[in-house]
């Protein structure tokens, strides 16, 4: 049976008063404003960039900022600002493919492993336990010697490391919705498990897969960066953050910006995600809104 | 009052439940729910059972709604066995048996609009005209039309049971199930949503088995009482007998600790009269 804990008694006030609940959220709004900077210079980068990011220009190499270059240039004379915004392009992408094949992958045999046999549901999670294991890097560098390094074969390595993530959390949520009574009265009304799964299960889960994607959504952009900066991810001369961080490593001493600029990228863009999904956990978690 | 053929059928029902292993060799402690119980429940009748928490009135009622499987014995309904069937072939059960669970909070779906709630039976069994049908049981239940565009969260715990109703009721069944409705709700409420239980189990001539651990709620709607203590029966018969001349000695406690506006009085009374005394 499903724990009741306080039954709210007399009139129940309207919804309204559920979004004023929590107020001005904090990291929901730093986190919505930093997710939004990086789309929007993704978005800007398709229109107009100051530069072509690809543009090799040797006598203004290493320039530091300026009128023409607002974050200078590197070695090889390219523009680092146009650089940055077609970088968060490669992000996102990232971000999109990784999370999507996570949590397309990870949510429904999280809930399968729920509703099927215990048997089957035992079966799936150890498997589950098994590809948690696997780090991701190592996933990545097989990926790359099969299909050849880019960015989308990193992309679903990271994908495939993170759906065990979803498919615990979609479980986890999946047998709290199965023990509750109106998962019973669908049964009773003549639901069937595929029915029950759509509309009852996965509308209730639905907020902390949300969560999960916007947190996975910074992990896999620190990842994407991570296997760039090996090369084993995004192969140039399309520009990513990972790569622009690994090109600036031997000028360090020299031009500590062409560090610290994609540097500062990652780190915010994660720090977005991050906040986003916190903020959201607090908006979307169904256990707090049931006491709405 | 009684049918010729028993609707219900339950006989020497077993149901043990096994707790989580707690060595790596021995499996888990069985714990007993039910223990051989057996009774009927003819058409027309108004079957109250009851027992306090832990006697196994709650596994019983999803015995009988095909929810759950016994371990031992069998369920029948109109003759066809409940138990041991698979879930697609409970389609008759389905359509002739709804259940009003507990918690009106935990029985509503809180993503779902009320509309959408009390249709679910209609729409799992294909009936046409879902949205016509909605509406008339809007209004047999007492609930405003515009309540079918809100959520669950947006009512009293009272109105949520009269969602709860509404939706047990739409595939038109014979036998309402009701696993201690208003046992989570208000005193002030409650007999607001019994006397609607009452009416709509007169009007439509529903058989209605009512489960609660409280004997004056149960003695208010049912004309039979079965009396469930530990997993087993211990007494079964009219209401009026089982409360006027109880046989088993568990009865006669229950029935004593049923709070009545007499005995409070009476406490009251002598209490008072020791404290005038100097």
């Amino acid at each position: 049976m499903s724990g009741v804990e306080d039954i709210p008694s007399g009139p129940v006030p309207g919804a309204g008063t559920r979004a004023g609940r929590r107020g001005a959220n904090a990291s929901l709004l730093v986190g919505g404003a930093l997710v939004a900077a990086v789309v929007l210079l993704a978005l800007v980068s398709f229109l107009w960039t100051p530069h072509d990011p690809t543009l090799v220009d040797a006598p203004n190499r290493l320039r530091g900022p300026s009128a023409a270059h607002w974050l200078g240039t590197d070695r090889f004379g390219r523009d680092v600002a146009s650089q940055v915004m077609v970088g968060a392009r490669t992000t996102l992408f990232v971000g999109v493919v990784a999370v999507g094949v996570a949590a397309l992958v990870g949510t429904p045999l999280g809930v399968l492993a729920a509703m099927s046999s215990r048997r089957l549901g035992e079966l799936v999670m150890r498997g589950n336990d098994l590809v948690l294991a696997f780090p991701a890097l190592l996933l990545a560098i097989m990926f790359g010697a099969v299909f050849g390094a880019d960015t989308l074969t990193a992309m679903l390595a990271i994908g495939i490391a993170t759906a065990p993530s979803f498919a615990r959390l979609a479980r986890g949520g999946a047998v709290e919705v199965l023990g509750t009574e109106y998962v019973l009265a669908a049964r009773v009304a003549g639901r069937r498990r595929l029915a029950i799964a759509v509309r009852h299960v996965l509308p209730n889960i639905a907020g902390l897969v949300i969560v999960q994607t916007s947190v996975s959504f910074g992990i896999a952009v620190l990842a994407e960066a991570a296997l760039s900066f090996l090369g084993l991810g995004t192969r140039p001369p399309t520009p990513s953050w990972g790569r622009m961080l690994q090109e600036s490593q031997e000028l360090l001493t020299v031009s500590p910006r062409l560090a610290l600029v994609p540097g500062l990228a990652i780190a915010l863009a994660v720090l977005g995600f991050n906040l986003l999904g916190d903020g959201l956990r607090d908006r979307l978690d169904p256990r707090l809104e049931a006491r709405g | 009052m009684t049918g010729d053929q028993p609707l219900i059928e339950v006989t020497d029902v077993h149901r043990t439940y096994r707790r989580p292993r707690v060595s790596l060799t021995r499996p888990g402690r069985a714990v007993a729910a039910l223990r051989g119980v057996s009774f009927s429940v003819t058409a027309g009748q108004r079957f109250g059972i009851v027992g306090e928490s832990g006697s196994g009135k709650s596994t019983l009622i999803r015995l009988l709604a095909g929810l759950d499987q016994p371990t031992e014995g069998t369920v029948r309904f109109r003759g066809q066995r409940v138990s041991g069937r698979p879930e697609r072939q409970l389609g008759f059960l389905r359509r002739e048996l709804q259940v009003v669970f507990q918690d009106p909070m935990g029985s509503l779906d809180p993503r779902m609009r009320v509309r959408d709630i009390i249709a679910e039976p209609l729409v799992a069994q294909g009936h046409p005209d879902t949205a016509g049908r909605v509406a008339e049981l809007l209004e047999a239940v007492g609930l405003p039309q515009e309540a079918a565009g809100r959520f669950p969260h947006q009512f009293s715990g009272g109105q949520r049971q009269r969602v709860s109703i509404a939706r047990a009721l739409a595939p038109r069944p014979s036998v309402l199930v009701a696993d201690e409705p208003v046992s989570a709700l208000d005193v002030s409420v409650r007999a607001q949503i019994l006397n609607l239980l009452a009416d709509l189990v007169e009007r439509y001539a529903l058989t209605l088995v009512f489960v609660s651990h409280d004997l004056s709620v149960v003695r208010h709607v049912c004309d039979t009482v079965a009396v469930l203590r530990a997993g087993e029966l211990v007494e079964l018969g009219p209401v009026d007998r089982v409360y006027r001349a109880p046989e088993h000695p568990y009865t006669r406690e229950l029935l004593a600790a049923v709070p009545t506006l007499r005995g409070a009085l009476a406490r009251f009374t002598t209490r008072t009269a020791e404290e005038e005394q100097p």
